[in-house]
């Protein structure tokens, strides 16, 4: 399925945009032959085009973007200060940064990101799990292994994000989700069952009903496109997995949509046209929300889920919160009984966050 | 980012799924003895267990209960949905394959007890329903020698005869009697056809349609009622994922329901809580043969999505049910339903006992429009005017009216060609094109039936 490819037999590929200068590059979304230029321009107004649309911002708004040093966010900060102050959108930009302790992995990205906050002018901010919970992720690791620390570590970044949000006032909050990421939690919530997250995890802005909203400004943007850019541009990100990550479920699906990839490119988008033509009854989707009583957060139990797992981890319990029988025991609030082996530092109320 | 741990269960993730737990088969009740229960089927604890379910270590059935439990999955399905009543003509699509096997099979058994029953009884009520088999012969579209089609042909007659009595009428119809004028013409139009199709999931896809066609053709031309697919759960997961990754997820909830009543003749799929793995069991314990007419392997997307569920059916045997109790959960279509029956002539205690079983539609009655090639409903937004049919009536109508996936992977790129395209599909899918923007009137019909006193309006 060669979209517009245009065989010169004279020997060099001319851009097929401007027809001037020599194709550098295939463009994974849509096979076109182009140049550097052209890439980087239609690249920029492709997202442009993707906020336009969907009025992800408003002038004036203060904006947290989500930075882990990494390439989609780098990225996402670098195209967003351009498109700024291209388009001026009137936008005051931050770096938004979670520390989780991983040691090896989060301290050298975290340098990235400080380099980040001189290359773009962008102030940062770094919140980490230490100080908000009492734990790192290497601490958390050595206590319940190397299963389900995912659960933990993903539960505590997004409350982590809306702490910092918080406390650096922002209106919203933008992620560098990409569309490979978004078709792959298309799949997973299928072959999960989870039709409640089906329903949402499309929308390219989440919990406008929440503290702070977040938007997706790259959800149709290809990873491959994102790699090639930062490579263009020779921008400066790291690029190492996760320490902690090599069994995670995602992997089946990531694999499964890279062979997509190279037999139909357009299959990635196609993914994510279903996730948001499903057919949903409106009734299944939100689950009720309140707040949670230990610390004020958003949430649809009696306590939210990271109050659940810190408790489990101060408690030596590291079950707590994983697995079927989740709920804490009726006592369980109320008992403050401390394991003696592990220090326990609960988090702090939320009241002066003012959630 | 959404979690990626394996079992995560935080508390959003399965908030009313029930998942990543194998299905509790009988088992409870069994495991009460410790050892001796090991050796003993665990439902009938009477048998020697000869195979397992699906749900692994714990479910060995022996040969009767498996099988028992098989049938019934079929016998709930038909009763449930009111897929066959006395006054039908079923027609079974049997390609050879374990799953058409069975499902030829457990109709046969049906019948065969129903025919035993009007026998046994002084007041002929309720008749036995007929059945007939369908064969769609694709070795046009093969390179298989003649000699390798016509044994398996043979062998498909001798199955179908000695399913009788009740005797079952066979038709054996070659795929491009599709096309009005069959013979040679017709295998030169259907080349001519699929070789239009540059993309190999295209063709894969086009060649289902005209399966579909055809034999809705010959259930019609020969006065059946049902058609009856051998549709299994593996096959419906492996349909999930592929209509997600095709674009075609509004559509989805069409295709996988146990009624689809698109066409003229409503298509039933019984087998379709039943994986594959059991029926291939069945296949082999009850000395059902299969005819291997082996139609390739998938490729393309297709062959892509078969080896991807396959992989996460190794890691997780329960995954195929999860994907179809997840899309199951999608709103269906007013069509998945069994149409009532106005018939004066069935007896009143049939359609009540219909009525009664008959799943209640879903929200609005909107009158969907239809992909003329793929019959995939069409989203109303996706859905352009119905000013533009005016005027010509050729192209517009059919690349306007096409789904998006089939205008991506069927209808031709280079628009020149597209005329010549025309000429060559189905007389079926032509006529759905030009009157595509019409909506659904079947339905409304339904509604009215009752006051109309006569067939003067044009049914369009």
């Amino acid at each position: 399925m060669e979209a517009d490819s245009k065989p010169k037999k004279s020997g060099a590929r001319l851009c097929c945009v401007c027809n001037q200068n020599r194709a550098a590059l295939k463009r994974p979304k849509t096979l076109e032959q182009i140049c550097r230029e052209c890439f980087y321009a239609v690249f920029e107004e492709e997202i442009h085009q993707v906020i336009l649309e969907n009025q992800l911002f408003k002038p004036g708004e203060r904006i947290a973007i989500g930075a882990s040093g990494g390439k989609d966010s780098t990225v996402l900060a670098y195209v967003l200060s351009e498109l700024n102050r291209r388009h001026n959108y009137g936008l005051d930009l931050f770096l938004l940064s979670v520390d989780e302790g991983i040691t090896g992995y989060r301290d050298d990205s975290l340098e990235t990101v400080k380099r980040n906050e001189l290359q773009y002018g962008l102030p940062l901010k770094i919140v980490s799990y230490k100080d908000l919970y009492g734990w790192t992720m290497d601490e958390i690791v050595k206590m319940i292994g190397l299963k389900n620390n995912c659960t933990f570590c993903g539960v505590f970044r997004r409350q982590a994000l809306d702490r910092g949000a918080a406390l650096l006032k922002v209106d919203k909050v933008a992620t560098g989700h990409n569309a490979d990421d978004i078709a792959e939690t298309v799949l997973l919530n299928i072959l999960r069952g989870d039709i409640a997250r089906l329903s949402r995890c499309t929308s390219i802005i989440t919990g406008e009903d929440g503290p702070i909203p977040r938007c997706k400004p790259f959800k149709y943007t290809y990873e491959k496109e994102i790699v090639m850019y930062a490579y263009f541009k020779k921008l400066d990100y790291f690029s190492t997995k996760c320490i902690y990550s090599p069994n995670a479920y995602r992997g089946f699906a990531r694999e499964f949509i890279k062979d997509l990839e190279r037999t139909r490119p357009r299959a990635i988008l196609d993914i994510i046209k279903s996730g948001e033509d499903f057919r949903i009854s409106t009734t299944t989707k939100m689950p009720e929300q309140g707040t949670c009583e230990r610390c004020g957060y958003i949430s649809s139990q009696k306590w939210c889920k990271a109050c659940v797992l810190l408790e489990g981890l101060n408690r030596g319990l590291p079950k707590l919160g994983i697995g079927r029988n989740q709920g804490l025991n009726s006592d369980g609030k109320k008992d403050r009984k401390r394991d003696s082996r592990t220090p326990s530092i609960e988090s702090k109320q939320c009241g002066s966050l003012e959630f | 980012m959404a979690c990626n741990s394996s079992t995560c269960n935080s508390s959003g993730c399965y908030k009313g799924y029930e998942e990543e737990e194998q299905p509790k088969p009988n088992t409870k009740a069994a495991v009460n003895g410790g050892n001796s229960c090991q050796n003993l089927c665990v439902k009938c604890k009477v048998n020697e267990p000869v195979c397992c379910g699906i749900g692994g270590e714990n479910s060995r059935f022996c040969k009767d209960c498996f099988k028992n439990n098989l049938y019934g999955k079929f016998k709930q399905a038909v009763t449930y949905n009111a897929m066959i009543t006395p006054p039908d003509k079923v027609l079974v699509a049997f390609s050879g394959g374990p799953s058409s096997r069975v499902v030829l099979q457990f109709v046969h058994e049906m019948q065969y007890k129903a025919q035993k029953n009007y026998d046994a009884n002084k007041d002929k009520s309720l008749p036995v329903f007929g059945v007939g088999v369908a064969f769609i012969d694709e070795s046009s579209t093969h390179s298989f020698t003649s000699l390798h089609i016509e044994k398996a042909i043979e062998d498909i007659r001798l199955i179908v005869s000695n399913l009788a009595p009740p005797s079952k009428e066979l038709f054996v119809v070659p795929i491009e009697s599709i096309f009005s004028s069959d013979g040679i013409d017709g295998k030169e139009r259907l080349k001519e056809l699929l070789d239009a199709v540059s993309d190999v999931t295209g063709k894969e896809d086009l060649l289902i349609r005209l399966r579909i066609l055809l034999l809705q053709k010959i259930a019609s031309e020969n006065g059946y009622t049902r058609i009856v697919l051998g549709t299994c759960t593996s096959r419906i997961a492996c349909h999930v994922i592929s209509a997600t990754v095709k674009g075609q997820g509004y559509s989805l909830s069409a295709d996988i329901q146990y009624v689809d009543s698109r066409w003229e003749i409503p298509v039933v799929l019984p087998l379709r809580d039943c994986p594959a793995q059991e029926l291939n069991t069945l296949c082999s314990l009850d000395g059902l043969k299969i005819v291997e007419l082996l139609n390739g392997p998938c490729s393309g997307i297709n062959g892509l999505v078969s080896s991807f569920v396959k992989v996460l059916q190794e890691e997780n045997p329960s995954r195929e049910c999860t994907i179809v109790r997840t899309a199951g959960k999608l709103t269906p279509f007013h069509f998945n339903r069994v149409p009532e029956i106005h018939d004066s002539n069935v007896p009143s205690a049939t359609r009540r006992h219909q009525k009664r079983y008959t799943l209640k539609p879903n929200g609005s009655l909107s009158s969907d429009s239809f992909c003329p090639i793929c019959s995939s409903p069409l989203k109303k937004s996706n859905f352009p005017s119905s000013l533009r049919s005016h005027g010509n009536q050729q192209n517009p109508d059919l690349i306007a009216s096409a789904c998006s996936s089939c205008q991506f992977q069927i209808l031709p790129k280079d628009p020149s060609l597209m005329e010549e395209f025309l000429s060559v599909l189905p007389q079926q899918m032509i006529t759905k094109a030009k009157h595509g923007d019409q909506g659904d009137f079947s339905l409304l019909r339904e509604q009215i039936q009752e006051f109309l006193l006569s067939d003067g309006e044009n049914e369009i």
